[in-house]
């Protein structure tokens, strides 16, 4: 018989074996693949850049959290998604200073002046991207190519940029690198400018150049259906994402091929790949209701392609995630699920 | 999970979880009896309704089986000697609900052969339906799923409705529980009496016994029954049927059951009689038909005593009446037992006190180990708006919005605009939440807020 007074809670008395703890670290596990292959390809800046962001992210949620009394919200693992996914987010040799800053901002702006986590509206790392992307627009369109000799041990020049300055033209240094066929240009930039559109097979592996994470569509591809298969993510947005942007490209492509993408180009480039799989799928800035889930998927595919083919910006994606993020709440409201035994809607007067 | 729905053979309602069944501990424990407790007590008010009122003194002595206390009213039953014995005292005792309720306290007779004496010989035959109901609330029956509503209100629907089917509940969805089960393989044939007496008493034409997947065993039994009875009378066949439904929980809660096995909803605030279907859990219905034809009240019930922290867990017929603590100690409980809980782990309650007796509706008593996860204080995090609430709630509901409201103190608003009031507190929100936000808790407390509100 219990020596020890027995305790007593209110049912249920079960709890299923995944918490907001677990949820996040196992994000951060399915980025960390993400994150060796943009090392393997853009080498220490990439390492320097991702550690950079997670960092002063981490610092900044800490400090924060700190301010407004809410102890240490690091445990949470939320705010690492937000460093990793930023870096992969940026070109790789993009100054690290200006990554600091994108990263407080993305976390102080985007999520500790809402609230912290569960109350931002928009997905921090998008938030701190752009910002960036208006603070310094010629940093964050130069790319640098992918496979440098080299690359294991010295950085890209722009990277180590002191701060406040402006980044070194990489113009002459990619010149010395004397690769042949480099046009500074990434696939999308190709393909806007000069319609040139290079093979499918290639950008789907990620041979290219680009974000110091978006390259791999194969890579982003296995590491979100992990998320998936162990109920991390809903298939549904990055699936209804992918599906509005591919239908969304298909009739233009049609009318003509010579101008515009194919669908599987539009679905293998930029951030598109983890757009869908990484931040469109953000919990936090997503719908809660399943259809409405399909709808804001949908949605963030068909902006980004119109943004892509019709706007100034070779890419979408990111004002599209959060377009649409700001949108959620409101699909969510229209999309409430029909309770069980409703007979009609009948709308009661106060 | 998802592959395994998708191509799910037993019919199902939307949504609901999937809760580790841990059935394997007791599902092969045919029921057997325990030494009767030295005292027994007996609440007034085990079923829902009106108490009972005693018809018995301090002193008196009862022989086993004679009723202790009369219905008040329709919606109400009498209470039954559960043995033979002295009645020590009427008075308020400590209940598993919380507050102290009245109770009729018997000691029992050590010596005494504890036969049922008190009962007479009823045919069946010649009973008309409004003879059924009023035997059936004569033997004191009550929903024995855990409802504990009283059997034969359900069997008079409410003007301008007929009943034509009857369903029977062997769905048994709740964790550890297997009582259920066992009723279905060991009491056959006082289950199918009782379903053709309540097919009788409602006048329905056909009666569907729905199983979930996990006791296809029961389900093979219960067919072969049936085709063994059609065998002799052909024109019997095809009006019982048993159904395997998916097993997933909370498929036994009424609405559930129901959707799964007709496709159809209850109306919001309607009655499963709107549809013209009563529903009766097995066990109620194997008591039905036991006891009706000897004309005996209900004294005992088919009780699983279960979990991690019980040593010899098993199916066992208990009188009315045991306390926990005795039960618990013919079993053998763990000395680092954290948590007792009456009922299945999903809605049961967990107890204050051991000293609270098994009342008719308690099919189970789980106890749970210290170090159980299960029991461990979890980090509450704010919402992340996940959804996984959202789809898990039989009922579709929103329980993510809900629970903001709930934080925010805006009671009336969940019940007005988001139908707060069909939340029946199965706890799959609370379940499956990340975040370990108290959501069934919530809302339990939201509505009793409401109804004080509505009270003024």
């Amino acid at each position: 018989m219990p020596a020890k007074p027995i305790e007593i809670r209110t049912s249920p008395h079960l709890k299923r074996a995944m918490s907001v703890d677990r949820i996040m670290r196992s994000v951060v596990i399915a980025l960390l693949p993400i994150c060796a292959f943009s090392i393997y390809q853009f080498g220490l800046s990439a390492l320097l850049l991702i550690l950079t962001t997670t960092a002063v992210a981490m610092a900044t949620e800490w400090l924060f959290a700190r301010l407004s009394g809410q102890g240490n919200t690091l445990t949470d693992w939320s705010v690492v998604i937000t460093g990793i996914l930023l870096a992969l987010t940026l070109p790789p040799g993009f100054p690290l200073w200006m990554a600091a800053v994108a990263a407080f901002v993305g976390v102080a702006l985007g999520k500790a002046l809402f609230g912290g986590l569960g109350f931002n509206v928009m997905n921090a790392a998008l938030v701190g991207r752009a910002f960036v992307q208006a603070a310094f627009p010629v940093a964050i369109t130069t790319w640098t190519p992918a496979f440098a000799p080299g690359r294991f041990t010295e950085v890209i020049p722009s990277t180590l940029t002191m701060p406040f300055m402006q980044p070194v033209p990489v113009a002459d240094w990619i010149a010395g690198l004397q690769l042949d066929a480099w046009s500074g240009a990434t696939p999308l930039a190709l393909q806007k400018f000069q319609q040139i559109e290079p093979p499918v097979t290639e950008v789907f592996t990620g041979m290219i150049a680009g974000s110091a994470g978006e390259t791999s569509a194969l890579l982003i591809l296995l590491c979100g259906l992990w998320l998936a298969f162990k109920r991390v993510l809903d298939w549904r947005i990055p699936v209804a994402v992918m599906a509005g942007a591919a239908l969304t490209a298909l009739p233009f492509w049609l009318l003509d091929s010579s101008a515009n993408p194919s669908p599987g180009f539009v679905l293998f480039t930029g951030g598109l790949m983890l757009g869908a799989w990484f931040m469109a799928s953000d919990l936090v800035g997503s719908p809660v209701t399943v259809s409405g889930m399909v709808i804001y998927g949908v949605f963030i595919g068909a902006l980004t392609v119109i943004i892509r083919l019709f706007g100034g910006l070779v890419e979408g994606v990111m004002y599209a995630i959060l377009l649409a993020n700001a949108a959620a709440p409101l699909i969510s409201s229209w999309t409430q699920p029909k309770v069980y035994g409703a007979v009609k809607q009948s709308r009661k007067v106060k | 999970m998802g592959l395994q729905s998708l191509f799910h053979r037993h019919p199902t309602f939307e949504h609901g979880i999937y809760p580790v069944e841990h059935k394997e501990l007791t599902a092969d424990k045919p029921i057997r009896r325990l030494s009767f407790a030295p005292e027994l007590v007996i609440p007034l008010a085990q079923h829902k309704g009106a108490p009972a009122v005693p018809l018995v003194k301090v002193g008196q002595e009862v022989v086993r089986g004679e009723p202790i206390a009369r219905a008040e009213g329709f919606v109400s039953v009498p209470m039954h000697a559960p043995a033979t014995g002295i009645i020590s005292a009427i008075e308020r005792v400590p209940t598993a609900e919380g507050p102290k309720a009245p109770a009729i306290r018997l000691k029992v007779y050590e010596a005494a052969s504890q036969q049922v004496l008190y009962d007479f010989e009823r045919d069946l035959e010649v009973m008309t339906p409004d003879s059924i109901i009023s035997a059936v609330q004569d033997a004191g029956l009550v929903g024995l799923g855990g409802a504990a509503f009283p059997s034969h209100v359900k069997m008079r629907p409410p003007e301008g409705r007929t009943i034509h089917t009857v369903i029977v509940n062997g769905c048994e969805c709740e964790p550890y529980l297997t009582c259920d089960h066992r009723i279905m393989l060991e009491q056959t044939d006082a289950l199918f009496r009782g379903i053709r007496l309540a097919m009788k008493a409602t006048g329905a034409q056909r009666a569907i016994i729905g199983v979930e997947d996990n006791k296809l065993d029961a389900v093979a039994h219960l067919r072969k029954y049936l085709a063994g009875e059609a065998a002799r009378d052909p024109s019997a066949a095809s009006v019982i049927t048993a159904q395997a439904v998916e097993t997933k929980y909370p498929q036994g809660a009424e609405k559930m059951l129901i959707s799964s096995l007709l496709g159809k909803e209850v109306p919001m605030g309607g009655l499963p009689a709107d549809l013209g279907v009563a529903v009766y859990n097995v066990g109620t219905l194997a008591q039905m038909g036991d006891l009706l034809p000897k004309g005996r009240g209900l004294i005992e019930r088919v009780v699983t005593v279960s979990g991690p922290a019980v040593e010899h867990p098993g199916n066992f017929m208990v009188p009315i009446g045991t306390p926990v603590r005795f039960l618990l100690e013919q079993v053998g409980l763990a000395d680092d037992v954290g948590e007792v809980i009456l009922g299945g782990p999903m809605m049961g309650m967990a107890v204050a006190s051991l000293d609270v007796p098994v009342t008719k509706a308690v099919s189970g008593v789980v106890a749970l180990r210290q170090e159980d996860p299960d029991l461990h204080q979890r980090k509450v995090y704010p919402c992340i708006k996940c959804g996984e609430c959202l789809k898990a709630c039989p009922i579709s509901l929103n329980p993510s919005m809900l629970g903001e409201l709930a934080q925010a103190r805006q009671y009336p608003r969940m019940a007005e605009e988001f139908n707060l009031d069909q939340c029946f507190e199965c706890g799959c929100c609370a379940y499956v939440c990340p975040s370990n936000i108290p959501l069934t808790q919530y809302f339990r407390i939201a509505k009793s807020i409401n109804r004080d509100l509505a009270n003024g």
